[in-house]
């Protein structure tokens, strides 16, 4: 018994010794900031910020002299300021974007003309033509962009046959963006709220052919073009593309659309008033007045949280929430 | 013991229906959609505006680059538009509409040329007739011959080699030509062989063709500059590698040219595509089409317009059968299925095959049992099955360093798999990576 313990003290020790004096021998020196840098990142290792990993991203952070150029997308703002605090680098601030699906072109709306039968693939099929639909441009549908999700961020809607987008779990790191063969996602800016507007086609073709490949197609029709405020649309190839920098979300270019390829989301749903736009403005105070009214008598709490002024009116207060605390109570 | 190259290569059911069949003049049709992209290289830059009146033979497209060729008119006609259309690479692109003019009669009567074999001109001349009337290798590649024919100086060829092989199943254009062209294309291969100042040229045959053996058996007996190789059949002996290993037993080293080993390959189409050009003053607008398929009632050979959209070759042979799944431009093994049948016949166009349901479908795909079939049929010498799953793994660097780039696209790893598993697209998808990756130079 007390043989074997003591061997396997010793056996332990010699052991420890030789583990002790190789890892002293072979240590590499690696930087203690790349580790804390490391730490802060959010470990997705989605190669996002364009480094094979978390673990690369955190070394050439460490080791860049001016890191301006560098971003983490899954992190966003917050990652980039603390590893400035831990660097004592300058980062620069990116407004968190989003990955949006460019094409809406689905079953119904978008006639199939072929049949594709090769290996279930959007880069196979790309090599080898256009797609199943007569718009060469539209999404094909196989999913290659939820395959490439590392954050199951994005799913194939069964019904229409085009990919969805969770916009809570996107990290924006862009590997569908890079996946896509077609270059239908694109990373627009989340602005307030997640709002965004965009031109959700990217047929290239003249107005009666993309409008005959698909319904919602954009067909070039420049109204959208006319009628935005601040030169946020550009046409190219029979294409809007709206710039996201520029746009103020006044959504003038959303109920012109002839084709309604222009998308909007998160917008709360359009108000009473929208039709009465054009009117004389007088009106237009007269209806804004009515909502209001309407709101102020539909609410009720507004009343219960006015706060009391003087100290006879604070105890009247309290004794009615009181008595409304003891009638709750009986009921 | 009949020649033909050691690695690999499959031997699919010939099919070769309409080799008996003399080939026809197709009519003229109404209008012809002249794409301006019909061979490697910069497509070429249109030179005529809508309403022009075009004649047969004028240049309608100008040579875009080096690496390009002009494009002539087919027809006599007024261009109503260009217009976007979808052409054999399955992306709409460029074409010049021509609205055929049915009372101009230069674009119904039939030229009998008489055989002229005293060659005239220089080789510069020859070089730069084949430039002007727009000559591509007919074969399928669509290479613009006279980058080609545009030797540096420390290029040096010894041999010429004419491929009359058409190791594709069904395809009998070649055939056809070489029975019926005979005499204009051996003073084809003696004007090429002036142009380029040799005195030795090659026909490479396959057996199965052996009337179009005989008869230039014939002819050349009296000519000491070309012989004729009688090969086995086996596919893809047609593929410029293949046939140069299989006649000369040279090879082509990796990522090279025949060049590198002292060699031009020409397709018989070619040959006599430059016949007429140097000697009838003839630009390229018209080739020979195989339209064929099991259940086409008559199928035949066709002297076909360029830009003719393939629904009239179709109409000339009767209606599409109704069992008709796919129609293939080119032949089942390389060929690849079109769209719709507005898609025109170009300079490459060797032949529409039509097949039927039972033919068409893709099986359903299972898991590689690594019996190495791919391998053993693989005419390049490559691990097909290797370089697919390097593709789907995405780890293109070692497929490129399997030399994921040498592989022709022949797709006999593909025809033999037991588990029908897609390895050409993979592979296809591999190297289209690499390229833009660029990742051969590292």
């Amino acid at each position: 018994m007390l043989y074997s313990v003591l061997l396997l003290v010793m056996l332990g020790v010699f052991s420890a010794l030789i583990l002790y004096f190789v890892s002293k021998k072979f240590y590499v020196y690696e930087d203690p900031l790349i580790e804390k840098v490391e730490e802060v990142l959010p470990a997705a290792n989605c190669a996002g910020c364009g480094f094979p990993g978390c673990k690369a991203f955190a070394e050439s952070l460490v080791n860049t002299p001016d890191i301006s150029a560098l971003f983490c997308p899954v992190g966003g703002n917050d990652t980039m300021k603390a590893v400035a605090d831990i660097l004592g680098k300058e980062v620069t601030e990116k407004a968190p974007t989003v990955a949006v699906v460019r094409c809406q072109g689905a079953c119904d709306v978008r006639p199939k003309t072929s049949e594709f039968q090769g290996p279930l693939s959007c880069s196979i099929s790309t090599l080898l033509y256009g797609g199943e639909t007569d718009c060469e441009y539209g999404c094909l549908g196989m999913g290659e962009c939820v395959d490439a999700c590392d954050f199951d961020a994005m799913f194939m809607d069964d019904k229409t046959g085009l990919p969805v987008v969770i916009t809570d779990k996107c990290t924006s790191c862009g590997a569908c963006v890079k996946a896509c063969p077609k270059d239908i996602i694109e990373m627009r800016p989340k602005k307030k709220r997640d709002l965004k507007i965009f031109v959700s086609c990217m047929n290239q073709d003249k107005g009666g052919i993309a409008r005959k490949a698909c319904s919602v197609a954009c067909i070039g029709c420049n109204k959208c073009f006319d009628i935005c405020p601040k030169d946020a649309i550009t046409m190219e190839n029979m294409l809007a593309y709206i710039d996201p920098d520029l746009c103020t979300l006044c959504r003038k270019c959303v109920p012109i659309c002839p084709t309604d390829s222009i998308l909007e989301t998160n917008f709360p749903p359009p108000k009473v008033k929208k039709e009465d736009a054009k009117k004389p403005v007088k009106k237009v105070k007269k209806v804004a007045k009515e909502t209001s009214d309407d709101l102020e008598t539909s609410k009720v709490k507004p009343i219960v949280k006015k706060e009391p002024k003087t100290a006879t009116e604070k105890v009247e207060a309290m004794v009615e929430s009181v008595t409304l605390e003891k009638t709750e109570n009986n009921a | 013991m009949l020649k033909t190259f050691p690695k690999g290569g499959v031997h699919p059911p010939e099919n070769k229906i309409t080799a008996t069949k003399s080939i026809q003049r197709l009519p003229v049709p109404k209008t012809v959609h002249v794409p301006v992209a019909q061979h490697i290289g910069a497509p070429a830059q249109i030179i005529v505006e809508r309403k022009e009146k075009v004649v047969i033979g004028q240049v309608i497209a100008k040579s875009g680059g080096f690496v390009s060729s002009n494009i002539h008119s087919p027809v006599a006609g007024v261009v109503t538009k260009i217009d976007k259309i979808i052409d054999s690479s399955g992306y709409k692109k460029d074409c010049i509409v021509i609205r055929v003019d049915v009372k101009d009669e230069s674009n119904f009567v039939d030229e009998v040329f008489p055989i002229k074999d005293k060659i005239v001109q220089s080789p510069e001349e020859i070089v730069q007739i084949i430039a002007d009337y727009g000559i591509v290798g007919l074969g399928g590649a669509t290479f613009p011959l006279h980058v080609k024919l545009a030797l540096k100086p420390d290029q040096k060829i010894d041999c010429l080699l004419i491929n009359g092989v058409e190791c594709e199943p069904y395809l009998t254009a070649d055939h056809r030509l070489m029975l019926e062209k005979t005499e204009e294309i051996v003073i084809g291969i003696k004007i090429l062989l002036k142009a380029f100042g040799i005195h030795k040229a090659i026909i490479g045959i396959e057996n199965n063709k052996k009337d179009a053996i005989k008869a230039l058996k014939e002819i050349c007996k009296n000519e000491p500059d070309i012989q004729i190789a009688t090969l086995k059949v086996k596919y893809p002996q047609g593929g410029e590698k293949q046939l140069i290993r299989a006649i000369l037993g040279r090879e082509v080293p990796v990522g090279g040219l025949p060049l590198n080993v002292g060699v031009v390959v020409h397709n018989v189409g070619t040959v006599f595509a430059v016949y007429d050009a140097v000697q009838n003053n003839r630009p390229l607008t018209e080739r020979v089409v195989t339209v064929t398929g099991k259940s086409l009632e008559n199928s035949g050979n066709f002297w076909v317009k360029i830009g003719t959209p393939i629904s009239d070759l179709i109409a000339a042979v009767g209606a599409l059968p109704e069992d008709t799944r796919k129609i293939i431009n080119g032949g089942p093994m390389m060929g690849k299925a079109i769209k719709n049948t507005n898609v025109p016949v170009t300079k490459g166009t060797s032949g529409i095959l039509l097949i039927s349901e039972k033919e068409a479908s893709r099986k359903e795909v299972q898991n590689c049992i690594r019996c190495a079939t791919c391998v053993s049929v693989c005419p390049m010498g490559l691990e097909p099955h290797l370089l697919m799953s390097l593709t789907e793994k995405t780890m293109f660097e070692q497929a490129a360093s399997e030399d994921i780039m040498t592989c022709i696209e022949c797709g006999s790893c593909s025809y033999v798999c037991p588990s029908n598993r897609p390895l050409l697209d993979q592979i296809r998808l591999g190297k289209m990576v690499v390229k833009k990756l660029d990742l051969l130079k590292n």
